[in-house]
């Protein structure tokens, strides 16, 4: 096993306002973790500054990746190390074709090594995959599409652009149940062509673990990990919910108050 | 051929100046005289100039637009009238070396070759340079100069030269009427297409010049047209003047699509009038975009007389640096039941320059069941820059349909964050970002003008990170 990302003690402030209280978290090559927790509990605070988003601002700890600390680099320079972030909220860009930004995207990554003509083959073949119609390949990014349709996308980008570690924000929020399916299979097709591939999926729900195997399970409770496990920790999650999590916490924060 | 190339403007050369004929600064009857006796002209023409030239001394300067910079406008220090050669080119080989040599670096002759119906040339006042395909030809399409026009077609010319817009319109038209020259004459015949594009260039290269063309186009019934123009000038220390009239007349069910790709550098006043009369079932389009220039002010319009006449008008503005004024906007008047129009506005400023847009929708008593969609966007780069709109509507009728959407808006941290996280840096995410608010008017240009137009911004944009 070879490490690709660890967080040492990530300290993360927005509008000097600390978020993120000190996260440990170390993932291997080829391993898929999974990180649940309530809205508002940090996970998309984390999702966002592991990709670099310039408001949230490392105040202390590191993140370091496949070897190098990224904690200053810019998203451009993380997603050239090979890192991909699967939006929650994808935005729209008006003007901007989705070939023409794939093709940009590409063009950033790896030079322009493609003809037009290949890349749009490519393009069509993953698109299949997704069941997405190739008449989006002309529309502009995100604009006027569906929630489903934007999640879809987002794992559309992820294939065409074969990143070596993969957040995903939420993929599975507002998908019924057919787009859920594509879009986890095409999570596993990536995985099984890309076996080292590392990624991070963050999710309220246990029901698209039913599709995608997690090596572990990570609990965010404000601001930082509190419990991991395998798979089971998901299920039992499902059962039990937060709240004794939550309990837990606040107890063991009245003791360090108490020692006091 | 001497050149001075400016870093920033890339077609900041000039040549050297050898002439025909060179007017002393100023203006005159004695001169006004002079050049409609040179270019021989006849007597109604003369006349025509001179009742002019005399509105043009008794008008105000327009009390909107950027009044404070129009009052830099020196008129005595113009030359009205530069003469750059005896003869008009047939072929691109009758041309003059120095000329030739311009075009040539402007791309004119290849673009010709490749996608161009017709072409003609505009350097100082009069065209050197003119062509249009045989079989275009054959058609009984017309595409001449204005001043051969009004040679060869002088019936046609004299029924519709300054119907649309006349002299007495403003201060800027009076004085094209006074000394306009050079400029296109199109006449399409009964449902003839003209499928690919008609193109004028125009090219000041005097220091303190003006320059006055003069364009007609007229479609007959059922017809079709585009014609493009594309204007650049070199960097001078002082001012020179571009001050057009474009008259276009759409007949029952014929389609005019004016394209302006105006590229001027950044020390010409820029004040053109652009107007048109659609018929029944006829469609105009205005295409306008305005790149260059220090102050532009310029407000196509369209007077929808016929009934289910329908009229566009799409133009982008960039306004770059503190010393760079768009004004630019749009005019539609619906003066018949039925009648549908669009205006759409994009502009965009940054380093500390100013775009306004100006508009003017009006919709006459009786004209019942009209549609209009006026939308107006801003993307302003920075802090420094200004944006404002000033939208007018004079609705005289009930029975309107009228949509009106404004927005102003800056590149988002979030847009530019999801683009870099792709890999694009945030240089290019930010042009990806404006070529993609320019799209909607860059689509409807042929190819190799898109891609033009796109260059030039991506040259505009440089270095504008921080």
């Amino acid at each position: 096993m070879t490490m690709l990302l660890k967080i040492e003690d990530l300290h993360i402030e927005i509008s000097e306002k600390e978020i993120l209280h000190g996260v440990n978290l170390e993932i291997n090559k080829g391993e898929v973790h999974v990180l649940m927790g309530r809205n508002g509990s940090g996970k998309s605070t984390l999702s966002n500054t592991l990709m670099g988003h310039p408001a949230y601002k490392v105040s202390s700890g590191s993140i370091t990746f496949d070897g190098q600390v990224i904690n200053n680099l810019k998203p451009n320079e993380r997603a050239k190390l090979g890192l991909f972030l699967g939006f929650q909220y994808p935005l729209s860009i008006p003007g901007v074709t989705v070939a023409n930004f794939l093709r940009q995207a590409n063009k950033a990554l790896r030079g322009d090594s493609t003809s037009p003509r290949d890349f749009r083959k490519l393009l069509y073949e993953k698109m299949d995959d997704l069941e997405i119609d190739h008449a989006f390949a002309t529309r502009y990014i995100n604009d006027g599409f569906s929630g489903g349709e934007k999640k879809r996308m987002e794992i559309l980008q992820m294939a065409m652009l074969e990143p070596k570690f993969v957040i995903l924000d939420e993929p599975d929020s507002g998908l019924d149940i057919d787009s859920l399916k594509l879009v986890a299979n095409s999570i596993n097709r990536y995985k099984e062509k890309n076996p080292h591939v590392g990624i991070l999926l963050v999710t309220h729900y246990q029901r698209i673990l039913d599709y995608i195997k997690p090596d572990k399970v990570h609990v965010f409770v404000e601001g930082n990990v509190v419990e991991s496990g395998g798979p089971e920790l998901a299920l039992e999650l499902e059962k039990k919910g937060y709240d004794w999590l939550t309990v837990r916490e606040e107890e063991k924060r009245q003791l360090v108050e108490d020692k006091r | 051929m001497s050149t001075e190339l400016n870093q920033e403007y890339q077609y900041g050369f000039h040549d050297v100046e050898n002439y025909t004929f060179k007017s002393g600064r100023g203006l005159t009857i004695d001169l006004v005289t002079k050049m409609s006796k040179m270019k021989k002209e006849p007597q109604w023409m003369t006349e025509f100039r001179l009742k002019a030239l005399d509105t043009f001394f008794k008008k105000p300067m327009p009390k909107w637009g950027n009044t404070e910079l129009l009052k830099e406008i020196d008129f005595e220090n113009i030359f009205y009238y530069v003469k750059p050669t005896e003869n008009q080119g047939k072929t691109w080989d009758e041309v003059p070396k120095e000329i030739k040599n311009t075009f040539d670096r402007l791309g004119i002759p290849e673009a010709e070759r490749k996608f161009l119906a017709g072409v003609s040339a505009q350097y100082e006042s009069e065209v050197i340079y003119h062509s249009l395909r045989e079989d275009l030809k054959k058609l009984g399409v017309i595409f001449l100069d204005m001043d051969s026009g009004l040679r060869e077609y002088p019936e046609i010319v004299k029924k519709y030269f300054a119907t649309i817009i006349p002299p007495e319109d403003n201060k800027f038209a009076a004085l094209n009427s006074a000394v306009w020259s050079g400029g296109s004459f199109i006449y399409v015949p009964p449902h003839t297409n003209v499928e690919i594009p008609l193109q004028a260039y125009f090219r000041i290269n005097t220091e303190n010049m003006g320059q006055f063309e003069r364009t007609l186009i007229i479609a007959d019934e059922g017809s079709s047209v585009h014609y493009i123009e594309g204007c650049t000038a070199p960097t001078y220390s002082s001012d020179s003047l571009h001050s057009a009239v474009v008259e276009l007349l759409a007949l029952k069910g014929a389609k005019i699509r004016y394209t302006t790709i105006q590229n001027w550098s950044k020390n010409v006043f820029n004040l053109v009038t652009k107007r048109a009369v659609a018929h029944e079932d006829a469609v105009v389009e205005w295409l306008d975009g305005n790149m260059g220039s220090k102050l532009t002010m310029k407000y196509p319009s369209i007077y929808l007389v016929g009934e289910r006449a329908h009229g566009e008008v799409v133009s982008v503005a960039l306004a770059s640096g503190k010393d760079q004024h768009q004004d630019a906007g749009a005019k539609i008047v619906h003066a018949a039941p039925n009648t549908t129009s669009v205006i759409i506005s994009k502009s965009i400023s940054r380093n500390g320059g100013r775009a306004s847009y100006r508009g003017l929708l009006k919709v006459h008593k009786g004209a019942t069941n009209v549609k209009s969609t006026v939308k107006c966007d801003a993307l302003m780069l920075d802090e420094h820059s200004r944006s404002d709109t000033y939208p007018t509507m004079e609705i005289a009728e009930k029975d309107v349909r009228i949509e009106h959407e404004a927005t102003v808006s800056k590149i988002e941290d979030e847009k530019l964050f999801y683009l870099m996280s792709r890999g694009i840096s945030e240089e290019q995410a930010k042009l990806m970002i404006v070529n993609g608010f320019m799209e909607v008017f860059v689509k409807e240009l042929p190819m190799e003008y898109a891609v033009e137009l796109n260059r030039l911004i991506e040259l505009e944009m440089e270095g504008s990170i921080g």
